[in-house]
């Protein structure tokens, strides 16, 4: 009479064939291209290849920009999404889809719109041009607007949905304690979301650190001035298929550490 | 009528789904005065409005003189320009926060030294028993003592009025009835008005010496404990607030309430006590029951009230108390003002919880 029972009980716990082959294959659609990378690694040469001159200059760069992109997104995508999240105005939803549209806009796009807006004869570009002589396309400084445009929404998307998830509460316990607005901000607000900010500063970086297509749209691929890591890397798979290989590795290792210490505090706050 | 002292204010705030507030409070120091109402009733639009986190639309605030809310002035304090200390609902301890930083918080944000806050905090934390809790944060802490840092934090800027939102609701039950009790000792400390926001009319009864009565956005009655208990006016009254409830000594399933012993079904409490018993739980007879009720004397009908489809009898007696009955109940029993009844109650019907 038991029999029966623990048989169907056992039977329950066993997932089914078909659904255990496709998530194999599923994973292996993850594991299949970074086992291809590994299995080409010049494992001897590597500090070799990665203290060339190419590289090391596209290291530089790479991390100087992203840095620079991850410090303007935290100086302007903090108040943005303070503002998204805090201030009802007239099209916020519109202004909400307009940040989030580098995410899933192809990046070649965002590269071309921005030389049409901030190109030496674009919109802006030109008067910014006329004005102080600065020229963002093919400049680094250029790298650092394209990886932000792209970059940012990752940001503002974490920061202003740990606003709204904030209960309101304790800003106003702060408040009726005596507290200004800049002094909620400071001692109690930015505080109770740090761990999501420091997320989305986190996401931000290593996004700005992948930047390929608008980079090399807006900003060229000029060598020590505007050639990042991915533009090194897509450029040396013709030339030097090593130093290709060894510039991957350094990013899957960044991209792997960025996502272990973020866990699953990155699915929690998108 | 304008007094320096104290809190007088007219709330007039409607929100977007139709709701509207339209409540006058007026609260003098060293008193307290409990706001009581159902959930919906506009309770934590009050605090809201008081606290300065929702802008009157008509109407006024002013606490010892100073006007913080006249939108017909054009007047409006800031939530931290107002003076008024708040225990909020869940308390609301910044999580991120100890003990102590919390306690200080007021303190620093005046732009007070850290050490000459940290001196303050400590004396406080002392006073409310919170010391050796300084380090810790709020979520290590009981549901008591996050009460009593909640209060420590309100009460250190010294503000003109406390305003406590449901300070007991977060507790279970038997810390409840702990803390009303040390809650109220915590009240008399302070010297200014207390405004105590909550929906649970035991709670009302023993910590405020005036219960305004609030449904739907109005107060619906103002008097003492007493008369609300004894004299309620609306139906919702009548069935939460209008329960008779009196003190006593329990002793092996009895409880003496003056000379007179009542019997009651709990035979494990002892000592200082609550008797609560609903005004339907009580029976009245106009000759001596027979069988088996053991709670039962003789009194007469001192008063008796009409609302709706229930009548409550005023009675005297050994144990003065209000029944209610039905307003043919009331016809079959040919019952008036002043006449002699018996009164029956059943000590299943007596709810004890210590005092």
């Amino acid at each position: 009479m038991t029999e029966p029972i623990h048989r169907s009980a056992r039977s329950a716990r066993r997932p089914p064939l078909l659904l255990i082959v496709l998530a194999v294959l599923g994973a292996a659609v993850f594991v299949v291209p970074l086992v291809g990378l590994l299995s080409r690694s010049p494992w001897s040469r590597l500090p070799e290849l990665l203290t060339g001159d190419i590289a090391l200059e596209a290291l530089r760069l790479s991390f100087v920009a992203s840095l620079g992109a991850t410090a303007i997104s935290a100086l302007l995508g903090v108040p943005l999404a303070w503002v998204l999240a805090r201030v009802e105005f007239p099209g916020r939803a519109v202004v909400r889809g307009l940040v989030l549209l580098p995410l899933v806009l192809p990046p070649v796009v965002g590269g071309a719109a921005l030389l049409f807006a901030l190109g030496r004869r674009g919109l802006f570009g030109e008067p910014l041009y006329e004005a102080t002589g600065l020229v963002l396309p093919f400049s680094t400084w250029g790298v650092v607007v394209a990886t932000t445009f792209v970059a940012m929404p990752f940001l503002v998307i974490t920061v202003e949905g740990a606003l709204r998830n904030l209960d309101p509460r304790f800003e106003g316990a702060a408040a009726s304690l005596g507290a200004g607005r800049w002094t909620v901000l400071r001692r109690v607000t930015l505080p109770m979301i740090g761990p999501s900010l420091a997320a989305g500063l986190v996401l931000t970086w290593a996004r700005a650190l992948g930047e390929f297509g608008a980079t090399i749209t807006f900003a060229g691929n000029l060598q020590g001035r505007t050639q990042t890591l991915p533009l090194a890397v897509y450029i040396a798979l013709e030339t030097d298929r090593d130093t290709a290989v060894a510039l991957s590795l350094v990013m899957v290792v960044i991209s792997l550490v960025v996502l272990v210490s973020l866990r699953e505090r990155w699915w929690k706050v998108l | 009528m304008t007094r320096s002292e104290g809190l007088d204010a007219h709330l007039i705030v409607s929100t977007r789904d139709g709701f509207s507030l339209d409540v006058s409070l007026s609260l003098s120091p060293g008193r307290t005065i409990a706001l009581l109402g159902p959930n919906g009733a506009g309770k934590s639009t009050v605090v809201a409005a008081l606290a300065g986190l929702v802008p009157l639309e008509e109407g006024c605030i002013t606490l010892n003189g100073r006007t913080l809310d006249d939108p017909a002035r054009g007047v409006f304090a800031a939530p931290e320009d107002r003076g008024i200390g708040v225990v909020f609902q869940d308390y609301v301890l910044f999580p991120h926060l100890t003990v102590a930083q919390n306690v200080e918080f007021g303190l620093r944000s005046r732009g007070i030294t850290r050490s000459d806050a940290r001196d303050d905090a400590m004396t406080w934390m002392r006073r409310l028993g919170l010391d050796a809790f300084a380090d810790r944060k709020p979520r290590r802490l009981s549901g008591g003592q996050a009460q009593r840092v909640a209060l420590a934090r309100a009460l250190i800027t010294e503000p003109d009025l406390l305003l406590l939102d449901e300070p007991l609701a977060a507790l279970d039950a038997t810390t409840r009835v702990h803390l009303r009790r040390t809650l109220a000792d915590h009240l008399g400390q302070f010297a200014g008005p207390r405004l105590l926001i909550t929906h649970d009319p035991t709670e009302a009864f023993l910590l405020a010496d005036e219960i305004h009565v609030i449904e739907d956005g109005r107060v619906t009655q103002i008097g003492t404990p007493e008369d609300i208990r004894l004299r309620p006016r609306t139906p919702y009254i009548a069935d939460l607030a209008g329960s008779n409830l009196v003190r006593g000594i329990a002793e092996e399933g009895t409880v003496m309430v003056g000379d007179h012993r009542l019997h009651v079904a709990d035979t494990h409490i002892a000592g200082p006590v609550l008797a609560a018993i609903h005004p339907r739980a009580v029976v009245v007879h106009v000759k001596q029951p027979g069988g088996s009720p053991r709670n039962t004397w003789e009194g007469s009908v001192e008063r008796i009230e009409h609302y709706g489809d229930r009548v409550r009898l005023q009675t005297d007696g050994p144990i003065p108390i209000t029944a209610e009955v039905t307003p043919d109940a009331l016809d079959a029993l040919s019952i008036e003002e002043g006449s002699a009844v018996w009164i029956s109650i059943k000590a299943t019907e007596i709810t004890v919880t210590p005092d």
